[in-house]
């Protein structure tokens, strides 16, 4: 007598409940608290920030507990619970050359209006491990020594560039740029979908774009004009007041490549620029993005596509997302009885006429 | 008990009011692939997030849903949608074909004809049949509106000159009203002629992928072949174990480690109802479901 395999519904109830116990951990260890993830753990905060598209260090600390740690599960809760909140409005575009900056670094000028801001970077760490954060009861470190707060406006590399002519102009566009997630993409795509896409997209998958660029694979050429971090405020039209209010504050990263062009028939030889914008303190994922859009250009801006695979934009665009990379990875692992039946009683059909034919030949 | 924190059956009435105008255009093109803003759910991409927005947007609270997955009521993923379900929408659910208004199901059509009035919702990985002739989309929706199959046909040919019979053994494309060339999910070939002609309503939802298709009621539905390879709907060359079944499609399942196999029927409420009913195969006790 056989009994096909039920308690589907059990299975799943325990499982929950031994995932509750590990992601716990052992009791006799202290909690780990909302606060303590988002402050000392505020750069796994921003990466799910960024890829979850929600700006709510709170919510993405919280995912990132439940998560156990793993951001792309963190990611994945936080766009769930992202897709289900109302859109109350547009705000305008943020001035980023308004930004109260932590960091402000240019690799084409040695100085520059604004200065060279390095902020709390891990640039000049030496990689050692500090056996001191390993002892319990850590001192908190001494206040890092602070400069007189500056008032003035931090301008762009690349306008300063660009009052020479020296380096491309963008288009100021007045069109509200499409939301992929109240839309299907369509492709092509245009620019601030792309860039949408990509600010959202899996931080390894587009490093190792923007690095494939690097080593030869569609070449631009890439210098940091400039990465910048700091704050901005996000401020919102409100019809019944007639003007714009400051509703906020939002963290950023941004990064502007200054990227060489020779010209073509109908311009003259000019810079090109690439584009990087991510929320938080997240300057290896704006300097690949600026990488990746500056090589999706390619078409816009008159050069050869060299079959490169960040040159290939429904390559980039289909692939970046990382909860829609992992379900569908991940899925394989569900049941596929039904489809792997099939295959096996066809494999068999041709195993048995190919052995029949064999032996016919003999 | 329906969780007050969201809306019924979860999405909200604007994101249900958009999949449903989908659901007619697809339902107005058989076999066209209507993009559709879909939302990011709270279970992963590849575990049925287009069947589920197409459920959660066909759901009424007096519908009785039924979800299987590789054909039983009893799989662990079938289980989870079926309670999340049960727990946004509240509906009455069963494990009964006939006493399902709506079924969600992935590989799998049931073995009862389906009747007019229900609804039977496909969960579909890669809507595209032609994506692993031609990857790109941009490609392929071109083909579609150009009608341009040949690809297709060369790769069936292919398979013939190479193996002496059509190798697809699931997700066999198909042509739909002489039009649309479909992907049917990934349903074993046996499932296919039930596609066609079927008094219910057949919807198809992609997720990840952003699409969603139909086959309207009675929609003339093809299996691709040759004139001299015509199509044929196989399936392992046994028995139900459990029921004696001789036509309906079989899970081999391994009894031990020296080749013992035996092989049932892979959907559950179908077995269930014919041992029910008297029909008992080798293996098959009276009573036990």
């Amino acid at each position: 007598m056989y009994v096909a395999v039920k308690g589907g519904e059990r299975a799943i109830e325990n499982a929950h409940a031994w995932l509750a116990e590990e992601r716990r951990g052992d009791p006799g260890i202290a909690e780990m608290s909302i606060a303590q993830i988002r402050a000392q753990l505020a750069l796994a905060v921003n990466r799910v920030m960024a890829e979850g598209s929600l700006y709510d260090p709170d919510l993405a600390a919280l995912a990132i507990k439940q998560a156990r740690g793993d951001l792309i599960e963190a990611v994945f809760l936080i766009r769930a619970y992202r897709t289900t909140l109302p859109r109350l409005g547009s705000s305008c575009p943020i001035e980023t050359a308004q930004m109260a900056v932590i960091r402000r670094i240019s690799a084409t000028y040695k100085d520059l209006p604004g200065g060279q801001v390095l902020g709390p970077t891990f640039d000049y760490t030496h990689r050692l491990l500090d056996f001191k954060l390993a002892a319990e009861g850590e001192m908190p470190p001494p206040p890092a020594p602070t400069a007189p707060a500056s008032c003035e406006d931090v301008p762009h590399v690349t306008a300063m560039l660009n009052r020479d002519g020296m380096i491309q102009t963008e288009l100021r566009g007045t069109a509200t740029p499409p939301d992929l997630t109240r839309t299907p993409m369509e492709l092509p795509a245009n620019r601030a979908l792309r860039l949408q896409a990509i600010t959202r997209g899996d931080e390894g998958f587009i490093l190792s774009m923007a690095y494939s660029t690097q080593r030869g694979y569609g070449r631009t050429h890439a210098f940091v004009g400039e990465l910048r971090i700091g704050t901005v405020a996000v401020a919102m039209e409100i019809a019944e007041l007639g003007f714009a209010v400051d509703i906020g504050a939002i963290e950023v990263t941004e990064c502007e490549t200054v990227n060489q062009f020779t010209g073509s028939k109908t311009e003259p030889p000019q810079f090109t620029r690439g584009y990087g914008l991510v929320f938080g303190q997240t300057e290896r994922k704006a300097i690949a993005m600026s990488l990746v859009d500056r090589a999706l250009r390619w078409r816009e801006l008159g050069e050869d596509f060299v079959g490169a695979p960040a040159q290939d934009e429904e390559f980039v665009l289909m692939h970046a997302d990382n909860v829609q990379a992992t379900g569908f990875l991940e899925h394989i692992k569900l049941p596929h009885y039904v489809d792997f039946q099939a295959e096996l009683e066809l494999v068999r059909r041709l195993r048995a006429e190919a052995l029949a034919t064999q032996e016919a030949a003999e | 008990m329906t969780d007050q924190a969201y809306n019924f059956a979860y999405l909200d009435e604007q994101t249900k009011g958009m999949i449903r105008r989908a659901i007619l255009k697809g339902l107005a093109v058989p076999g066209y692939q209507v993009p559709f803003a879909s939302r990011e759910m709270p279970m992963p991409y590849g575990w049925g997030t287009g069947g589920v927005q197409v459920t959660a947007a066909c759901l009424t609270p007096e519908d009785t849903l039924k979800v299987i997955d590789q054909g039983a009521d009893d799989t662990t993923n079938a289980v989870s949608i079926r309670k999340f379900f049960q727990r946004t929408a509240g509906v009455a659910v069963t494990e009964a074909t006939t006493e399902a208004s709506i079924i969600q199901t992935r590989h799998r059509i049931p073995e009862t004809t389906l009747s007019a009035g229900q609804i039977l919702v496909y969960q579909v990985p890669i809507p595209e049949p032609l994506r692993f002739l031609e990857p790109r989309e941009t490609e392929t929706r071109k083909m579609h509106e150009l009608e341009e199959y040949g690809l297709m046909q060369v790769k069936l040919y292919e398979d013939i000159a190479r193996h002496g019979q059509i190798a697809t053994a699931y997700a066999y494309p198909v042509r739909v009203e002489g039009r649309y060339v479909m992907d049917p999910s990934p349903i074993p070939k046996f499932d296919n002629p039930k596609l066609s002609g079927s008094a219910a309503i057949q919807l198809f939802g992609a997720g990840r992928e952003q699409r969603i298709y139909a086959l309207p009621p009675y929609s003339d539905v093809v299996s691709l072949d040759f004139d001299d390879h015509p199509f044929t709907a196989s399936k392992a060359a046994h028995d139900c174990a459990l029921c004696g079944a001789s036509d309906s499609y079989l899970d081999e399942v391994i009894t031990d480690d020296a080749g013992g196999r035996m092989f049932v029927c892979s959907d559950t409420d179908f077995c269930g109802g014919r041992r029910a009913g008297g029909h008992l195969g080798a293996l098959g006790v009276a009573g036990a479901l």
